[in-house]
């Protein structure tokens, strides 16, 4: 349904997409994740044909972006990230407006569809009031209201959840998971729970350059397993440890009781029993002491993420994910790059 | 064509709603209307002179087009000249600010349609205020039959007149996203077509006659006066065509800098 082809954007001397290359399936509800200024915001402009990329092509519905921007334009909903309506309308006029520009020409009909997506959107009570007098998050249902108005195939949401409340971001989170299917959504987003329960893929961009692409369960399955381990020893251990086969990287923390509370992260395919034992065995070597061997667990998504952007921070020697970066420790930066590179698929 | 008659619809709805259409109607009534007042007063008291003098200056020409309606399409067209700025503004400035250009880019409209729908929105506000003039020709009646050919080709000048302005005010909307700078640059650029050929009237060389060409108000006197040429009518046309082509090239400009 989407394929973009090595797309690149430039801004002035800015970098801002590079050789991005992706696709997305019908009925997909895909997730764009990454650290603000990522190049999120920027690819979405160009799927729904509203900048040209500086290299490269984008696909939408069978069409190109460049050759047949229309044909895209008919078949796309868009929610921009700061959802700029006109502020003197009403909310239905404003979305009969809409529903007029996309082929809507009947009266009727016109507004048969605006009253069912104001139903769908929950603005029906709002309907006549002045956009400028609504509250934020009744501002961005009206916004998703005009992306969905043309009964588009494809959606294209930019934060479609930013600045509402819990119960607002539960409401339309389930509104736009009940889109998937039918239609094909893009939407992006730095919360990951959200895009976890939303979304059947992801992607994952960072300075411009796609560092992973894969189903959430793919992405959890490959970024392998972790073991937490709380042993009294020093620091070093840690080096000792990561020489045991099958450990990707290790985060050490140092607890006031002198302990050292272990993250270790393993290899997918790695044996978790026949590493736990030497680890063991390891620990008795060098008379330290096990205070703590937590079982296995999946990583979590927030953490492979993490990862991944920081592998990528070190790779192009960059701070444009400062706000990401912030979080982790030193240790993590000089990680080993986990088996995830930058060209996915 | 649809596209456009929707487009239209809600630029007219976004000057009605705000009271910036009111403003500026309501302003140019009130000075147009004194300028008015004040021909058909000057007109009334020159016929009394004259007719007390008539048996010794013989007959003399004093028109009703010459005297009233001339003069006062010439003031209305230095009060459009202030006031076109302020109803171009906004165009694309405000959507460029707002950022809703962004989602009128990702709708199913041209560039064109984009144009179109703006400018002929402009062009009706203008419309109406013409229009709401047109009573006065209804005073005139109640003494005198109006010049209805000069009235009317005196009109449709100041319209294109008009439509030239505000087609420069849309292009110059769409360079910044600042409604008070578009109106500065608006205004400047049209008081600039309006004075150029002041310094070279009456001189003879090739450039000279060009600046007094292209000069907006040489092409005025003709209209005023109730007479419509082809050349000022070709002069406008081109002038509109001209500046609604640069707005084009100015909003591709726009998509390709991001």
């Amino acid at each position: 349904m989407i394929v973009a082809e090595n797309i690149s954007k430039k801004y002035g001397a800015f970098l801002a997409l590079d050789a991005l290359s992706f696709e997305v399936e019908k009925g997909d509800i895909c997730g764009f994740l990454g650290p603000n200024g990522a190049g999120k915001t920027t690819m979405m402009r160009i799927l729904t044909g509203y900048m040209p990329p500086s290299a490269g092509r984008a696909r939408v519905a069978g069409f190109d972006s460049m050759e047949n921007p229309m044909e895209i334009k008919k078949r796309i909903g868009y929610l921009p990230e700061t959802t700029p309506l006109y502020p003197d309308m009403r909310v239905a006029e404003y979305l009969d407006f809409v529903a007029e520009l996309k082929g809507f020409t009947s009266r009727d009909e016109r507004i048969r569809r605006v009253a069912g997506v104001m139903e769908g959107t929950m603005i029906t009570s709002r309907q006549s009031s002045i956009i400028k007098t609504l509250s934020k998050g009744y501002r961005q249902r009206v916004g998703l209201a005009q992306a969905l108005i043309g009964d588009p195939e494809v959606l294209v949401l930019d934060e479609p959840t930013i600045g509402l409340d819990p119960k607002q971001i539960v409401e339309i989170r389930s509104l736009i998971k009940n889109l998937g299917g039918k239609r094909t959504v893009i939407l992006s987003s730095h919360i990951l729970p959200e895009v976890q329960m939303i979304c059947s893929r992801v992607l994952i961009i960072n300075n411009g350059r796609l560092v992973a692409s894969d189903t959430i369960s793919g992405l959890s399955a490959a970024a392998g397993r972790k073991v937490s381990a709380r042993i009294k020893a020093p620091l070093q251990a840690k080096e000792d440890l990561l020489r045991i086969k099958g450990a990707l990287n290790i985060v050490a923390r140092e607890e006031p009781d002198g302990a050292l509370l272990l993250d270790i992260f393993l290899e997918p395919d790695c044996d978790i029993a026949r590493w736990r034992a030497e680890l063991v065995s390891m620990v008795g070597e060098k008379r330290w002491d096990l205070v703590d061997l937590l079982s296995s667990a999946v990583v979590p998504l927030e953490e492979t993420y993490i990862r991944l952007i920081s592998s990528d921070l070190v790779k192009s020697g960059d701070n444009g994910g400062e706000e990401a970066a912030g979080e982790r420790s030193a240790d993590d930066r000089e990680s080993h790059d986990i088996t995830y590179s930058g060209d996915a698929d | 064509m649809r596209t456009i008659y929707t487009l239209v619809k809600r630029e007219l709805k976004a000057y009605f709603h705000s009271p910036i259409a009111y403003a500026i109607i309501f302003m140019f009534l009130l000075i147009s209307g004194y300028f008015f007042f004040a021909g058909m007063n000057t007109y009334s008291l020159a016929s009394f002179e004259i007719s007390k003098m008539a048996e010794r200056m013989g007959p003399q020409e004093l028109t009703i087009a010459g005297f009233v309606i001339a003069p006062l399409l010439g003031n209305m067209s230095v009060v459009m000249l202030l006031m076109a700025p302020l109803l171009t503004m906004r165009l694309f400035s405000e959507e460029k600010k707002t950022g809703s250009i962004e989602l009128l880019f990702t709708w199913p409209v041209t560039d064109f349609q984009m144009v179109m729908g703006k400018y002929l929105a402009s062009l009706m506000v203008v419309a109406i205020m013409l229009a709401l003039t047109l009573p006065y020709a209804g005073f005139v009646w109640l003494h005198t039959a109006p010049p209805w050919s000069s009235i009317f080709s005196g009109y449709l000048g100041l319209l294109l007149l008009v439509a030239s302005f505000l087609s420069l005010g849309l292009f110059f909307s769409t360079l910044t996203e600042n409604q008070i700078v578009s109106a500065v640059l608006t205004f400047g650029a049209l008081l600039i077509f309006w004075i150029m050929g002041w310094t070279s009237a009456g001189n003879t060389d090739w450039f000279s006659q060009l600046i007094v060409y292209l000069s907006i108000l040489e092409h005025f006197h003709n209209p005023s006066k109730g007479v419509l040429d082809t050349r000022d009518v070709v002069y406008y046309l081109s002038f509109i065509g001209f500046f609604l082509f640069l707005t084009l090239r100015s909003l591709e400009a726009e998509k390709i800098g991001g």
